[in-house]
């Protein structure tokens, strides 16, 4: 019996090794995907919700067509290493959770493909339209960038229809404070800095409203409503509030019909996709 | 080479005569560490757990005066957990993946390096971390990623002895620092997160010899057996992975648990689950037990008992003082094990009633659910193992706490030999949001918050008080803080370019204070220009 945790080792050892070209050795194994269900929910729920659907943070994994892993050896390695650039990190180093053994991980991924439902035949909203409202009527762009198109006032929208579900981008949409949207990341850090509204006025009164690039105990770096970026000690100023009210406008279905909005969630659907 | 080593073995003592400032670390000294503050010779400063200096060249009319002394870089990703020890002029720490050195404690410059091939399928809950050595004559000791207990020569780094105390591949570690008492390297297991048995384990510090073991789970046969539901006690958890403390008086070490396991289902192990989340009363020689107290019973959040325990004497009582992950300030008389108070120090929605005891009950409601049931604090705790600190000039304990909730919902997940084993799954719940850090300072008498500061955001950075009226910690931030102890207004800050997870220690050379504490991947120390 001795041996066993040993040769299993050896044979993930060797399945990791040929991870490029790996199959899961557990590819449609019932029993390994319920074990990969737990494993997920302990691993990976808090940002890709229960069920895999996406949460506020992560995407929708039961899409089977995903942004950066095709195959199964491909996601092996994005759970084991992490995306770069983005919140997904690499295996147990979130440190929180317990770093996942390679026979976890391909729980995981057989939990995830046994998730999987085919696009809808019928797409919902018009992505053409949709870009013409972001930058035109409906002012998205005087805030958001796309491809480097924009504003830079609120967070860059490039990559959103793919880490985010619709229901996420819709909620953020009418009820923007509801969550905020996470910025600067910070590598040793637990949590990321979020989109918080912040005033401020200077020793000589003067009045800067914007948002909380980053913040500590006794600096904050502010962008103001003109992307104008301002550095400011704390105990030099005559007041300091931040507030958790977003500075992006509610859009109500007054300001912005069901049918619009689809049409702007299924342009940056499409701009995520790219 | 005999003759000449001869000739150096004849010089060496005349240089220890002339040197008495490098003398080896013995137990006497350990006893008696309140009498050179200089020197930071355990984990916690002395064996009360206080993590107070007794310097006070560094104070509040001149805190705001403090620069950055020397920056020691491990080179390593990963959190630094550390608490470092320094001896004579030489600071001891230990790095990521189990590396640990010795540095010119002026400098920060190396003097050994030490790094433990640690194999690849180690898969310690939280990170590659430790928490720091322990010292005692010629030899640092070291718990080990892969449990093992080793010995090292404080001179050189090399290993001394190496002592296999568990078979890590079902999910033993250590991450604690041990501590010295007489000749014995005590240490406590982590893995409750892998559903190991836990226990505490001394070692003869010359030979390495395991001289007693505790299990934290007691077997058949045993008294507390009866509180683990069939064979749940195999896979019952209760690691001990937080240095504990140690009275003289009575040979007793104070030593706290963690959590059952799995940490957040208790379906399957119905009981109390003794000894998990309590304080245990060992002898020190025997390792027998005296008594315990459990502090949340048949626990079903992750609410480790593992903080350090500060042992206070007041009014003639001897107490045993401790801020819980649990939300509740637990004061305990020590020679006894019986509650004299417990008051919530952060928010908690987990228990509205007290037994008999007077101990913290869980409500009714308070148990995770299939779909997800919100309960505060949540699996993080108010406080984790942010090492705490008692000033004795100002009576107060400084505590990093938190508010914060999480939903937590059940996993049913099987035991698997060294897979993980929580039972659960857990998430930030929404409605708490923002998540709150505070710096607490705590009357122990009345359980009273005299004094908060509120932090950025959450915080794992420890507290040290020094009798220069101050208090230190850092933050999430990257800031190291020194605080006026009384008002815990910020008289001093530096900006260290990555979180804390690690508490702050103090010594002096040659007549000068530094205050040390590791963050992002690096030691700093800091002093008066």
């Amino acid at each position: 019996m001795g041996w066993q945790p040993g040769l299993i080792a050896v044979v993930f050892a060797i399945a990791t090794l040929l991870a490029a070209d790996a199959q899961n050795p557990l590819a449609g194994n019932a029993k390994a995907a319920k074990a990969g269900e737990y494993e997920f929910r302990i691993n990976c729920a808090l940002c890709h919700g229960l069920g895999a659907r996406g949460g506020g943070r992560g995407p929708d994994l039961t899409r089977a067509k995903k942004k950066y892993a095709h195959s199964d050896a491909e996601m092996f390695q994005i759970i084991s290493n992490g995306i770069p650039g983005t919140a997904m990190p690499a295996n147990g180093t979130n440190g929180q959770g317990v770093g996942m053994t390679d026979e976890e991980i391909w729980q995981i991924i057989t939990y995830i493909r046994s998730q999987e439902v085919k696009a809808p035949a019928n797409s919902i909203g018009d992505p053409a339209h949709g870009k013409e409202l972001f930058y035109g009527d409906a002012n998205c762009s005087l805030c958001h960038m796309i491809d480097g198109k924009g504003g830079r006032f609120g967070p860059d929208l490039s990559g959103v229809g793919a880490s985010r579900t619709r229901g996420a981008i819709i909620d953020s949409v009418r009820n923007p404070s509801h969550h905020l949207a996470w910025g600067l990341t910070e590598a040793t850090k637990e949590f990321p800095q979020e989109y918080e509204s912040v005033t401020a006025v200077t020793a000589d009164g003067k009045e800067i409203k914007g948002v909380t690039l980053n913040e500590d105990s006794f600096s904050v770096q502010i962008m103001d409503t003109n992307e104008q970026i301002h550095l400011l000690e704390k105990d030099k100023l005559k007041s300091f509030h931040t507030s958790r009210e977003s500075a992006m406008p509610k859009y109500t279905t007054d300001t912005l019909s069901d049918k619009d909005l689809d049409d702007i969630v299924a342009y940056l659907v499409s701009v995520g996709a790219k | 080479m005999t003759r000449s080593r001869s000739v150096l073995l004849s010089v060496v003592p005349v240089l220890l005569l002339l040197s008495p400032a490098f003398a080896q670390v013995t137990y006497e000294r350990l006893l008696n560490s309140a009498k050179e503050p200089q020197n930071w010779m355990m984990y916690s400063g002395d064996y009360s757990g206080k993590r107070f200096s007794g310097l006070d060249q560094i104070n509040k009319s001149n805190a705001h005066a403090v620069v950055a002394k020397w920056v020691y870089q491990t080179g390593a990703t990963g959190k630094l957990e550390t608490s470092p020890l320094e001896v004579d002029g030489i600071l001891y720490a230990t790095g990521q993946d189990d590396r640990a050195f010795a540095l010119d404690a002026r400098t920060g410059r190396p003097i050994w390096m030490y790094q433990r091939q640690v194999p690849s399928d180690i898969r310690p809950c939280c990170g590659h971390v430790n928490r720091g050595l322990a010292i005692l004559g010629g030899k640092v000791f070291l718990g080990t990623l892969d449990a093992h207990v080793i010995a090292l020569d404080a001179k050189t780094g090399a290993v001394i002895w190496d002592r296999t105390a568990a078979d890590y591949r079902i999910g033993h570690s250590f991450t604690v620092a041990p501590l010295i008492v007489k000749n014995l390297v005590i240490i406590g297991v982590s893995g409750g997160e892998y559903g190991v048995r836990g226990f505490i384990d001394a070692y003869d510090a010359d030979t390495g010899a395991r001289k007693w073991r505790f299990y934290t789970v007691p077997g058949p046969g045993e008294p507390g057996h009866d509180t683990w539901e069939g064979d749940s006690w195999k896979v019952g958890g209760a690691p001990a992975w937080n240095t504990g403390t140690y009275d003289p008086a009575t040979n007793q070490i104070f030593w706290p648990t963690g959590n059952p396991s799995p940490s957040n289902r208790g379906a399957g192990r119905a009981g109390d689950n003794l000894y998990s989340n309590s304080l245990l009363a060992l002898n020190t020689d025997t390792g027998k037990l005296n008594w315990y107290f459990q502090f949340t019973k048949h626990d079903e959040h992750d609410w480790d008992a593992t903080q350090v325990p500060i042992m206070i004497d007041k009014d003639g009582k001897q107490l045993i003082a401790q801020a819980n992950r649990n939300g509740f300030f637990y004061v305990i008389d020590r020679a006894n094990g019986k509650l004299i108070s417990a008051t919530a120090y952060g928010k908690q929605t987990w228990s509205d009633s007290k037994d008999a005891d007077g101990r913290p009950v869980a409500n009714k409601n308070a148990s995770p659910t299939l779909n997800g049931h919100t309960v505060c604090p949540g699996a993080l705790g108010t406080t984790n193992f942010m090492a705490p600190s008692y000033d004795p000039q100002t009576g107060l304990v400084y505590v990093t706490a938190r508010d914060q909730c999480d939903i937590f919902s059940t996993a049913p997940q099987p035991y698997e030999a060294g897979h993980a084993y929580y039972g659960s799954a857990y998430f930030p719940s929404e409605d708490a949001k923002p998540y709150l850090g505070f710096l607490k300072a705590i009357d122990p008498a009345t359980g009273e918050i005299k004094e908060k500061f509120q932090h950025t955001s959450p915080t794992w950075s420890g507290v040290l008080s020094t009798a220069g009226g101050l208090v230190f910690s850092g933050d999430a931030e990257g800031n190291f803080i020194a605080f006026d102890a009384e008002s815990l207004k910020p008289l001093w800050h530096f900006q260290m370019g990555g979180a804390v997870y690690a508490p702050p220690m103090a010594f002096a050379i040659d007549g000068k204070e530094y205050v040390a504490i590791a963050a992002g991947s690096a030691i700093y120390a800091f002093g008066l220009p």
